[in-house]
């Protein structure tokens, strides 16, 4: 009893006690639903295994409603550390790298389960997953290997949708290049580091970084990305043709596509390259430092006097639409009216386009004949243009005439009043 | 053989008995005598209007879809169609010019002093007109220009209290602009508005026939003192003459301008996309124009828009009625008067000019 008296506050802090204690448990059992501790105590860990309560809000399982126990196991609801971590609650603490595909899976292969939160969302991931390069390293027992959350992020995961994620089309390279762009850690596989540095002047970045094209290529789009591999030799063509449906269609009518399959050439890799591709221009069938024919072909061989005769012809219709937009230009400027030759230079630039592709065939003929449907159009441009400049010139003609005209009649009538009043 | 013809159409229509009272009639002169030509010009403007609006009617097609292309057709396939819509446009904007100059010259020479009141009303009525032909005109290609400035010229009418909204709806022919607007406003171009402008213009050369030439205050008075100093000229053939060569002049000017300057067709209209940065509406609209953008977007409880479209309607009225404020025995209104003419001439081109510089 007195040890009772001794220990107890006096009364006023008794009571301040109790209260304080009343409102503990009030909160908890108003708001049992939202007491984590996992994230209460993980708030304040130090390093990797701090998760704060801000961070895991940005989660999408978060926004869904799913907590740490569900992927970690556990007691949340327990502030006793050996309560909420106990194996027999089903604590499985840090997922080992190899279980994570498989945990992920557990939910997102289950398409019942998947379909209450998205319906449109596939459920092959973990499937496409086992036939990656990634997965096999995995299942071979490489830790090193991607797993779900290294490209995906983890606890603060958002979906691909969102400009933040890291699988977002515009993040996606970064994404891969965090281990590709690393020599150190990918030395063992002997493998290029290049990737991302090359892609990064490449055409499809442009497209997807400057130009904001969300649907231009990115990694994934070539290597497929849970099922990510690099496109065998004889597959790069089918890849590409993925966007480039019509280059691809004249490539297969061409000598090259049967000759680099025999050669096992990667195809359109062998003049475009991969990761770095630029814009294609006419230089690449010149001979200078941007030709690429002269690498297989000898000059003065027959090869190499079609890509003359190609170069020719393109560079003869890139000429003659340029020469259609200066005279056009000009007239435009003289007050003219050339508006209908204006709109069928689209058609020459079409035409123009249209032989680029055809380059892929290699067939002089078929280039030959949209080169010659361009030049037409082109040609009657610019006569369109230099027609009206001539008629400007009938016009100030006619225009000295009337005034000279108008001079001496002003002339006339001037002395005809001036005799009329004298 | 010119003589006999007029002797032979002398004999059959009395031509003498016309012409007479032209002889009779005659014309002040002093050293402001060629202001009154203005007046001719404009009219001579107006007939080139007539004939040239005539020639273009024999290919244009009003219609949303046509339009555009008929003009095209004019301008590039039609002989001397490059000419004729040329002269129009010019025309047209060269005829508002002069018809301005000819209305601030007759206010600053006091020509609207009783009896002339109605000559004025007619005449500043005419202006109107004018604009009215210049406003529906504009949209008659239906490039990309007319149809913004279609769209925003009837939104401002749409602005006056009550009747703003009928108003709009009724220019427009429905809620937007659309090939409903093309169609009507072709039909105010070549059917309403000629038929109203050929009477006014009608009465107003009757009166002017009628009440003769005025003579500005000052020169009158010194002419009073001095009545050897009083200077007339027949009106036919001395001063028609002199008229004829100022038709000559505005003949080479526009046809000079035509053909050094041709109009502009620009790009077919698309009612789908956005308007153009900094549209503005056509130099005779620019001071109204621009008066209703500095206004703020609330005066008091007022919206700003209503109350700029209510301020220049007052104005218009004002200026109309202008005579009716000018009494013989109070010389300070005409003080009023002359330093509200100043101001309005400044007023007006300053802010033509400010709206043309500003963004």
């Amino acid at each position: 009893m007195a040890m009772l008296q001794i220990n107890f506050p006096s009364s006023f802090a008794a009571r301040a006690l109790a209260l304080a204690g009343f409102f503990v448990l009030a909160s908890c059992f108003a708001y049992g639903q939202d007491v984590n501790s996992c994230l209460d105590c993980h708030s304040a860990q130090p390093g990797h295994l701090e998760v704060t309560p801000e961070k895991f809000s940005q989660d999408i399982h978060a926004q869904k409603g799913l907590t740490c126990v569900s992927c970690h196991g556990g007691d949340a609801s327990s502030y006793d550390p050996a309560q909420a971590m106990s194996r027999k609650a089903g604590w499985k603490g840090k997922i080992d790298r190899k279980q994570v595909p498989k945990l992920c899976g557990s939910c997102h292969s289950n398409p019942s389960y998947m379909k209450q939160y998205n319906p449109s969302l596939r459920t092959d991931q973990l499937d496409q997953y086992h036939t990656s390069m990634h997965g096999k390293r995995l299942a071979a027992g490489d830790t090193k290997a991607a797993v779900c959350t290294d490209c995906h992020s983890v606890h603060d995961l958002r979906p691909p949708s969102d400009p933040r994620s890291t699988v977002n089309p515009v993040n996606v390279a970064k994404t891969c290049s965090r281990c590709h762009s690393d020599a150190a850690y990918m030395k063992q596989y002997g493998i290029p580091t290049d990737q991302f540095a090359n892609y990064s002047t490449s055409v499809h970045h442009d497209a997807m970084a400057v130009r904001g094209d969300l649907s231009a290529p990115t990694c994934t789009t070539c290597h497929g990305n849970h099922g990510a591999v690099p496109p065998g030799v004889d597959k790069v063509q089918n890849v590409c043709a993925n966007c480039h449906a019509f280059q691809a269609q004249m490539y297969q009518q061409s000598t090259h596509s049967k000759v680099f399959e025999k050669a096992s050439l990667p195809g359109c890799v062998v003049c475009h390259s991969n990761h770095g591709i630029h814009m294609p221009s006419d230089a690449m069938l010149g001979t200078g430092p941007g030709g690429v024919c002269t690498r297989c072909h000898t000059p003065g061989d027959h090869c190499d006097g079609a890509r003359a005769a190609i170069l020719g012809n393109l560079t003869q219709l890139d000429g003659a639409i340029k020469s259609a937009d200066a005279a056009l230009r000009l007239a435009e400027s003289a007050g003219m009216e050339v508006s209908e030759a204006r709109l069928s230079q689209d058609q020459a630039r079409d035409a123009l386009t249209k032989a680029r592709v055809t380059i892929h065939t290699f067939q002089t003929a078929l280039v030959e004949k949209d080169i010659q449907a361009g030049m037409k159009i082109a040609v009657a441009n610019q006569k369109a243009g230099k027609d009206a400049m001539i008629e400007r010139n009938h016009r100030r003609i006619g225009l000295g005439i009337c005034l000279i005209a108008i001079a001496m009649m002003l002339v006339g009538l001037w002395l005809y009043i001036k005799k009329l009043e004298s | 053989m010119f003589a006999a013809l007029i002797r032979w159409l002398d004999e059959r229509l009395k031509l003498e008995g016309l012409i007479a009272p032209l002889r009779h009639k005659t014309v002040p002169t002093h050293r402001l005598s060629y202001w009154y030509f203005f007046g001719g010009i404009t009219l001579f403007l107006f007939i080139i209007q007539v004939l040239t609006g005539i020639l273009l009617l024999l290919y244009y097609r009003p219609g949303a879809n046509e339009a555009f292309e008929s003009v095209q057709y004019i301008m590039t396939r039609v002989q001397f169609g490059w000419l004729i819509r040329s002269i129009h446009s010019w025309s047209a904007n060269l005829m508002i010019f002069t018809a301005f100059v000819h209305m601030f010259s007759v206010v600053f020479l006091k020509a609207y002093r009783k009896p002339r009141e109605l000559t004025w009303v007619t005449g500043v009525i005419l202006l109107f007109l004018v604009m009215g032909f210049g406003f529906s005109g504009y949209l008659l290609p239906w490039n990309t220009l007319a149809f913004f400035a279609t769209k925003v010229g009837t939104e401002i009418a749409g602005q006056v209290p009550f009747i703003g909204r009928p108003i709009m709806i009724f220019l427009r022919g429905g809620e937007e602009v659309t090939g409903a607007t093309l169609t009507r406003f072709f039909g105010f171009h070549v059917a309403v508005l000629p038929g109203i402008v050929t009477v006014l213009i009608a009465i107003h050369l009757f009166l002017v026939q009628r009440l003769g030439m005025s003579v500005p205050p000052k020169v009158e008075a010194h002419w009073n003192a001095h009545p050897p100093e009083k200077r007339e000229m027949r009106f036919f053939p001395n001063f028609l003459l002199r008229e004829l060569m100022a038709w000559y002049v505005a003949m080479g000017a526009l046809g000079a301008l035509a053909a050094l300057f041709p109009w502009n067709l620009g790009v077919k209209a698309d009612p789908f996309i956005s308007a153009p940065a900094g549209i503005k509406p056509e130099w005779y609209f620019l001071f109204m124009f621009q008066t209703l953008k500095l206004i703020p977007s609330k005066v008091w409880i007022i919206d700003g828009e209503v109350l700029g479209v209510l301020g220049c309607s007052l104005a218009g009225l004002l200026w109309l009625l202008l005579p009716f404020f000018e009494s013989d025995k109070t010389p300070r209104t005409k003080v009023w008067i002359t330093g509200l003419t100043i101001f309005a001439l400044v007023y007006v081109i300053g802010m033509t000019v400010y709206g043309y510089v500003a963004n």
